[in-house]
């Protein structure tokens, strides 16, 4: 993407600076002047740069009746994160509106006209803030316009209260509600007239409430759909209820690219409720988001529609699958690990590793893996959709709603003006719900079913085994250590399929954007550094799972940065504080990143202050260096991602019959500033469970091609008895970065620090995930 | 025909004697508040209350529900189910909130029959009902203050 002069213009005069104090009054519209400076079409990083880009219009987001009643669009995907909560309380707290007097309402899926919906990344409020805050502020102006105007006053001496608009020096005041039909006839205000709140007068963003670390400092009145959800009236994407609803579920090849060679669906015609069968045709390799293929069976409700695809008699053609059906994993990682010994693709090289390696005094080298995992969020893939006059409407919980629209329109062969997509609550997502396949077979379905809705459910047998599965990996390091133990080479091969494989012939080389989650970002000062990718093809659906290839890159670096500081006989935090060397930036292009999650370099450059910081944090609260019996000890691990940064430590006990108990972690995390501390401190607590399932437990295996777990008894996951005995939140007070990401940083450090603890405690060395049985 | 008393109410459904109740439930009687997650008695999103019980309607036959089905759209009129849904407001527990319900009837089971539990007690009344986003130390502070105690999680 070009750009032009006043851009390049902008860079080198530090718009870093500009942004510093994000959340401070005066610098808040200091930043709001920055966005408006970088409109859509120029933007080369950022929200701009999104698909769609951002939309800040008051008439767009912002809805008020009447009686007062505030209604707030929120366009993100709320799948667990607390956007709709979040995002709407940002542009309530801008307008100056009563919380007991806001609603939120989902939009539909309109890049068009609400920008861009694509909930992925954690970027919804570090994209979102600024516009929505920019909407809210208009709205306000205009609600004090339309009360000077009644009043007849000059609008400066007009200020907006709580949901109403007073005139000081008359004593006079109106409420939102009575203004809300002249303010709708004004002119939205220019962007460089807005004023944003000083935080003075903010009442929610950045104000702690709820729970905190076990304390309860007041009760969080805020979560939107909190009141539904406890009651069970909260809607999910099977909770859509429309008349004359059939149901469908499908039988897809257990094999990747494999196809329906023969189907004999007599004795599934033949159970009550069963109505018709429907042959989708696969579109082969790769996949993208398309359907695999099948046989759906359509029924009067989902248990009938279940009991026919248990009676039917399919044959599957494994030919066009081609090796896929030789897919097994053990031979898989035996593979990549023996391709680990060789090296690969260069992607980031300073000084001579070989040489260094050659004299050191010490060598360190260690080879790690991480299985495939599925998603799988509580709520499985459901979507409902209904095909009439040649339109198709659909309710979905879906992160990408306009994948999704176009997906329908694509199959149907129909304008995306004639397909609408309700976006419902998500009974999470992970990544899982990116990927839209779901609800086109759903639309295929619907398409022999004019005018009537067509509710299609996965099983969880569906979800488990047709995940589009977190990649496997293989990492292999080998580091050279002076007299001293300091470190002098790193040399790190990185091993993985590519998600790039979901939509073009296999690379089988990670893309740019793989590896600039945590492979050649990694921070470390070391004289001499080779980074290579050699090649691993795919065999399987690979997508994106929370935190993505974060989480094998954070497991191997972390690691091994202990194995090191243990062969090194140094303290673990010293060692690493040493291997990232004294506060500085590290600007991504340098080290080979040209990615850097969508976000500029300028403002957002590795900050290695800034992982100094929670990593000091994190050890501090965790009573670091201190003595603990036979069987305990504290581990740590720290990650960059999603321009974010966390630490973690585990401190935990491992008994002589190999019984880990977790009895406390201490997180540390610094996303800048923060809009909804609440939600923050929830995420991290959600990403350390998670987790701690992807350490010990969390794993999908293939036999010939077939996933071998189809369940939550044999893919498990974290339970109550799992989660630590405590987890504690330290959030870094940091207003004066750029805003961001939450919902995945917290994850990518936990099953290291887990591992670097289960060592402390007993001397053994996790390197092969999950830790299963290994402790016994 | 297959007799259901659903939160009070009469429920004459014409289905199978083998179909779960959880589908009798969400697609016959319509009522979406009771959640399906794995089919197989694995994760609890299922859970409804049959005469007092906690059970997995999942994998229970509607022949085999016979008696009073509390399901969580009855909570808010059930003295203690109220109770643990405050709790749950108050500690903001939920994420995505799919497993929630599920989580606040098994919840509430427990604290019917054993008020004041410890925290191992909670922890081995939970380990049934899975959360894909984690939430299990508020849970385990919210049953906590529903039964009376100081969250301290």
């Amino acid at each position: 993407m070009s750009h032009s002069d006043d851009t390049l213009l902008l860079a080198n005069v530090s718009r870093r600076g500009l942004l510093k104090g994000l959340a401070g009054g005066s610098a808040l519209l200091l930043a709001a002047r920055w966005d408006l400076g970088l409109a859509n079409e120029q933007a080369q990083f950022g929200a701009g740069a999104m698909p769609g880009g951002w939309v800040d219009n008051p008439n767009v987001f912002i809805h008020i009746d009447s009686d007062g009643l505030v209604t707030i669009i929120n366009n993100r995907a709320e799948m667990g994160q607390g956007i709709r909560t979040s995002l709407v309380m940002v542009a309530a707290d801008e307008l100056g509106a009563d919380w007991k007097q806001v609603r939120a309402q989902q939009a539909d899926a309109d890049q068009d006209k609400y920008g861009n919906q694509n909930t992925d990344g954690s970027r919804s409020m570090r994209h979102w803030y600024q516009p929505m805050r920019r909407a809210a502020a208009a709205a306000r102006q205009m609600l004090e316009q339309a009360a000077a105007n009644q009043w007849n006053v000059p609008v400066h001496e007009v200020r907006t209260g709580i949901h109403k608009v007073e005139h000081p020096g008359s004593g006079r005041e109106i409420g939102f509600g009575d203004l809300a039909s002249a303010a709708r006839e004004l002119e939205v205000p220019g962007r460089d007239a807005l004023v944003l709140k000083p935080d003075s007068e903010l009442r929610f963003i950045g104000k702690e409430s709820g729970l905190i670390n076990g304390e309860l400092k007041s009760a969080y009145p805020k979560a939107i759909d909190g009141k539904d959800i406890v009651t069970g009236k909260a809607i999910f994407g099977a909770d859509i209820d429309l008349e004359n609803t059939l149901y469908a579920v499908v039988a897809r090849p257990p094999v990747y690219g494999a196809t329906v060679k023969s189907v004999d669906d007599s004795e599934a015609l033949k159970v009550a409720g069963v109505k018709k069968t429907v042959r989708i045709e696969g579109t082969g390799q790769p996949a993208a988001f398309s359907p695999l293929g099948g046989i759906a069976v359509v029924a009067t409700n989902t248990w009938a529609a279940m009991e026919g695809r248990r009676a039917l008699k399919i044959e599957w053609d494994n030919a066009p699958a081609g090796d896929n059906a030789d897919y097994t994993s053990d031979d898989y990682r035996k593979a990549l690990e023996t391709a680990a010994q060789s090296p690969g693709k260069v992607i980031r090289q300073s000084g001579d590793v070989e040489a260094a390696l050659e004299e050191a005094a010490q060598r360190v080298s260690a080879t790690y893996y991480m299985p495939h995992m599925s998603q799988a969020p509580m709520e499985p893939p459901v979507a409902v959709v209904r095909i009439k006059n040649g339109e198709a409407e659909a309710w979905a919980p879906v992160q990408h709603p306009r994948a999704t629209r176009e997906g329908i329109a694509g199959l149907l062969e129909m304008e995306a003006a004639n397909v609408t997509v309700h976006q419902t609550l998500l009974g999470g997502g992970f990544g899982r719900k990116s990927k839209p396949d779901f609800v086109i077979e759903a639309a295929r379905v619907a398409s022999e079913f004019e005018g009537q809705p067509i509710k299609l459910q996965w099983s969880r047998e569906d979800d488990i085994q047709h995940a589009y599965f977190h990649a496997v990996s293989v990492d292999h390091l080998e580091a050279g250590l002076d007299e001293d133990g300091n470190a002098t080479s790193w040399r790190h091969r990185t091993l993985s399929p590519s998600i790039t494989s979901l939509f073009a012939p296999d690379p089988k080389h990670k893309g740019e954007f793989e590896l600039g989650m945590g492979f050649n970002t990694m921070p470390f000062s070391i004289p001499a550094i080779r980074l290579e990718n050699p090649p691993a093809p795919a065999h399987v659906r690979i997508g994106w799972f929370r935190s993505v290839y974060n989480l094998p890159h954070a497991w191997a670096i972390q690691s091994f940065a202990h194995e090191m500081a243990v062969a090194a006989g140094r303290d673990h935090r010293d060692y690493v504080l040493d291997l990232l060397g004294p506060g500085r930036e590290v600007h991504n292009l340098t080290v080979g990143d040209g990615w850097n999650y969508g976000e500029d370099p300028d403002l957002y450059p590795i900050d290695v202050a800034r992982m100094r910081r929670v990593i000091e944090r994190a050890t501090e609260e965790a009573g670091w260096g201190r003595e603990t019996k036979k069987g305990r000890g504290l581990g740590l691990a720290f990650h960059h991602s999603f321009v974010s940064y966390t630490a973690i430590v585990f401190d935990v006990e491992v008994d002589d019959d190999g019984k880990l108990t977790i009895h406390r972690a201490d997180i540390a995390f610094d996303c800048g500033p923060q809009a909804n501390p609440e939600r923050i401190r929830a995420q991290m607590e959600g990403s350390c469970v998670m987790g701690i399932g992807i350490a010990l437990q969390s794993e999908v295996t293939f036999k010939e091609g077939v996933a071998q777990q189809d369940n939550f008894d044999k893919y498990l996951i974290p339970r109550m008895p799992d989660a630590p005995e405590v987890v504690r939140v330290h959030l870094i007070d940091n207003p004066n970065d750029a805003m961001g990401g939450v919902g995945e940083p917290g994850l990518p450090p936990v099953a290291p620090a887990l591992c670097n603890a289960i060592y402390a405690a007993t001397g053994k060395r996790i390197r092969r995930l999950p830790v299963g049985n290994q402790l016994s | 025909m297959i007799n259901l008393t659903i939160n009070g109410q009469q429920h004459e459904l014409d289905v199978p004697d083998d179909m779960p109740l959880l589908w009798a439930i969400r697609d016959v009687v319509g009522m979406k508040g009771t959640k399906f997650g794995c089919g197989i008695s694995q994760c609890g999103a299922c859970t409804v209350h049959l005469n007092g019980t906690a059970i997995r309607s999942c994998v229970t036959p509607v022949s085999a529900a016979t008696g009073d089905i509390r399901t969580i759209e009855a909570m808010a009129d059930d003295p203690v189910g109220s109770k643990v849904q405050q709790a749950w407001l108050d500690l903001g527990v939920a994420q995505c909130g799919y497993c929630q319900g599920g989580q606040i009837m098994n919840a509430t089971a427990l604290l019917k029959k054993t008020p004041e539990p410890d925290t191992q007690e909670i922890v081995d009344a939970m380990a049934g009902n899975l959360c894909r986003c984690g939430t299990y130390n508020r849970i385990l502070a919210a049953i906590e203050r529903a039964a009376g105690k100081e969250a301290n999680s």
